[in-house]
């Protein structure tokens, strides 16, 4: 009812647009240690949250409730009352905590310790370290299976995924990737692992049963230096059809086939596209722009860019909240 | 927040006894580079500031050798580090052969003729050699050598990286102060091909001639010297030693910035690096050797993280196979300048992205938008391939 009544506030004369449905994306600003919220019904800021210093990873447990948040430079994982924006507490993360994923269960999260080679695992209730696993230099990307059975965390200089059995709680599997590994995602069927290669400018793709690559995915905008075309964050659309990866200081959006692992096209957004959300409602994507601070949204159906938000310093992370 | 102990680092053997099971076939490859210094008599310079740190570039080889470690651990690679540092005047050939027997991988830092009699030794005819520390045309000119490479950046990538700026600016009418010793005159001419190549004048040049005690006479001296200089918009210094450079700025005739070899430089690394994830590479330098990240120190960190790179993609230590893989397309290494790093396959010098600093900030991190090459617009800075009369990398 909160939001409600903020949106009302804040828009009291505003036209509303017809079509999309209400819901939120919340952008982490990196360099200003706050949260943008963004309404996806009028594309307007509506709120703006206080962090803990340098917010990078951001995700929400299955009823969104709850946020939690990367404090990269407090060396913490904040959780936040999502409705009203309170940091309820910290949880123990390591240090310098960039990206992680909550489990499919809402117990355990995994999160990438940047400088320290490691991965952490915190359960939420007790808030406790269950176990910390020895990785590459500079983890960063954290992927969870739909069934919770495989954790993979992406190591930037070492250039590998790391494949853990959360059950046991130790890697099972290393895969070589090309140059700096940045995000690593499973598809919505749990049978392909999906990484980005920042410097080296692809995305592999691994048949999850056997963790072999399957494919690989190259890039090229004409008028652009291929090496600046550097893939980082990607969001799969639910149809399991689509996959949109954002390129970095090219500038661009890809669109690719999941099935064919062709590229059908390249949206124009801000400067370095870092990480993106779909709102509730897949209707829009919203892609966070590091170096121009601001958020493109992009009409997913219609694969244009709609509309610019300015947000903060160095936008990094987004997440929906229906 | 509960108190939990975080385990900060794990050595490579035990990770790979933890991850004994794990990963792909493993082959035990064992790779030894040793890191071949000769020492070198530095020359007196005026102020006590800022000394010359005594693991100047190992520090480098240390760092980048646990970051290949980790990743061997979980391949079966192990790697190795041997310094080995001969006193000035003493026998760096000697030093060579004793490396070379044990392996045939050496990071050489050492003035350019030192680094040629080594290349040259038969022992070292199919090794891989790394110049991490001569910036000199000459050894990717016509003294190339086929089995030697250049992770320190050409002293022309420098010169090229900072008048880029310049021009970019339209900043291009400068003067020139040239210090007394021969290796400023060397980086005076450097300068003067890199201002006439971007369009950047020399109006007037001027040499340092000063044997006063300028940390007390700058104030007075130096307004007088650039007094007569015609007006200009920055004023170019070559001061290779770091000796009077630091006493010009803000002690000008003319309020204008100074760049060279002091101010505004293009450098093959800085401090002042940040983005494109260099804060966690000068963390990781910090943490280990106590003091901040140096050029030499990151040739050193590329060369050794080289071949770290190319062992893990070939599963090889073998010498060859390594340099053919490291001068091919595929190879790509990040070096956290924001763009994949390979080699020239006309003279061996590592292509990298050039910034241009202050003391407290990257200014600009050259190529600069809109200076093009046909192949890589890295290749704007630094000597180009039909430049080079380097031929033993078959160009």
């Amino acid at each position: 009812m909160r939001r409600i009544f903020v949106f009302l506030a804040a828009l009291p004369f505003a036209a509303c647009p017809v079509a999309a449905a209400a819901g939120e994306i919340w952008v982490t600003n990196e360099k200003d240690d706050n949260i943008s919220v963004i309404d996806t019904a009028t594309l307007e800021v509506v709120r703006t949250i206080a962090t803990g210093e340098r917010p990078r990873g951001i995700t929400f447990n299955s009823d969104h409730s709850r946020a939690y948040i990367c404090a990269s430079d407090s060396d913490a994982v904040e959780v936040m009352d999502a409705r009203t924006g309170e940091i309820l507490h910290e949880l123990p993360s390591g240090e310098d905590p960039e990206q992680f994923v909550l489990a499919p269960d809402d117990k355990h999260l995994w999160i990438a310790n940047e400088d320290d080679a490691v991965t952490t695992v915190v359960d939420v209730d007790t808030r406790n370290v269950v176990a910390q696993i020895n990785v590459g230099i500079e983890p960063e990307g954290m992927a969870v299976s739909p069934d919770g059975k495989i954790v993979v965390t992406t190591s930037e200089t070492t250039n590998m995924a790391h494949w853990i059995d959360t059950a046991t709680m130790t890697i099972f599997a290393n895969t070589l990737v090309d140059s700096r590994p940045r995000h690593a995602e499973f598809t919505a069927d749990g049978s392909e692992l999906w990484v980005s290669s920042e410097i080296g400018g692809t995305v592999t793709v691994f048949d999850v049963a056997t963790q072999a690559e399957k494919g690989k995915i190259a890039f090229g905008i004409a008028g652009i230096n291929g090496d600046l075309i550097q893939p980082v964050g990607f969001e799969f659309a639910p149809d399991g059809k689509t996959a949109f990866v954002a390129l970095g200081p090219s500038n661009h959006v890809a669109v690719i086939d999941m099935k064919t692992l062709a590229v059908e096209e390249y949206i124009l957004v801000g400067r370095r596209v870092w990480h993106m959300a779909f709102s509730p409602d897949h209707k829009q994507l919203f892609t966070t722009n590091g170096v121009s601070g601001d958020v493109t949204v992009i009409d997913v159906a219609a694969r244009e860019p709609v509309k610019s938000i300015k947000v903060g310093r160095f936008p990094w992370g987004a997440a929906a909240r229906p | 927040m509960p108190e939990i102990r975080i385990r900060r680092t794990v050595s490579a053997c035990l990770l790979a006894a933890l991850l004994g099971a794990a990963g792909p076939a493993r082959a035990e490859i064992s790779v030894a580079v040793t890191y071949l210094r000769q020492e070198q008599k530095a020359p007196p310079v005026l102020s006590n500031l800022d000394p010359i740190p005594a693991d100047l570039g190992i520090a480098g080889a240390r760092v980048a050798l646990a970051d290949s470690e980790t990743t061997g651990s979980f391949l079966g690679h192990r790697y190795r580090l041997q310094v080995v540092s001969v006193e000035p005047g003493g026998d760096l050939a000697a030093a060579a052969k004793t490396a070379l027997a044990a392996s045939p991988v050496l990071l050489l830092d050492a003035p350019v003729e030192a680094i040629l009699t080594v290349a040259d030794l038969p022992e070292a005819r199919d090794a891989l050699l790394f110049n991490v520390a001569s910036g000199e045309r000459r050894l990717r000119d016509g003294e190339c050598r086929a089995n030697l490479l250049h992770t320190i950046a050409e002293d022309a990538m420098r010169a090229d990286a900072l008048m880029q700026v310049l021009r970019a600016r339209r900043w291009t009418r400068t003067v020139l102060i040239v210090g007394p010793r021969p290796e400023d005159e060397d980086f005076a001419a450097t300068l003067r091909a890199a201002a006439a190549k971007f369009g950047v004048e020399i109006l007037a040049e001027k040499a340092w001639t000063f044997d006063t005690d300028l940390r007390r006479a700058a104030s007075k001296e130096v307004p007088l010297f650039t007094q007569d200089l015609p007006n200009h918009d920055v004023l170019l210094i070559a001061d290779k030693a770091d000796d009077f450079a630091r006493y010009v700025a803000d002690n000008t005739w003319l309020p204008r910035p100074v760049a060279g070899s002091d101010g505004l430089s293009g450098e093959g690394w800085a401090p002042v690096l940040e983005q494109w994830g260099a804060v966690q590479l000068q963390n990781r330098f910090e943490a280990a050797a106590k003091r901040e990240m140096r050029p030499r120190d990151y040739a050193a960190w590329t060369a050794l993280r080289t071949v770290g790179e190319a062992v893990t993609r070939m599963n090889s230590a073998d010498p060859i196979k390594l340099r053919n893989y490291i001068l091919s397309d595929a190879f790509a290494l990040d070096g956290f300048k924001g763009r994949p790093l390979s080699y020239r396959d006309w003279n061996g010098q590592l292509r990298q992205p050039m910034p241009v600093v202050n003391a407290r900030a990257l200014v600009e991190l050259a190529p600069l938008d809109g200076y093009l090459h046909q192949e890589n617009n890295m290749d704007t800075l630094g000597l180009d391939r039909a430049e080079s009369a380097c031929e033993a990398f078959g160009g």
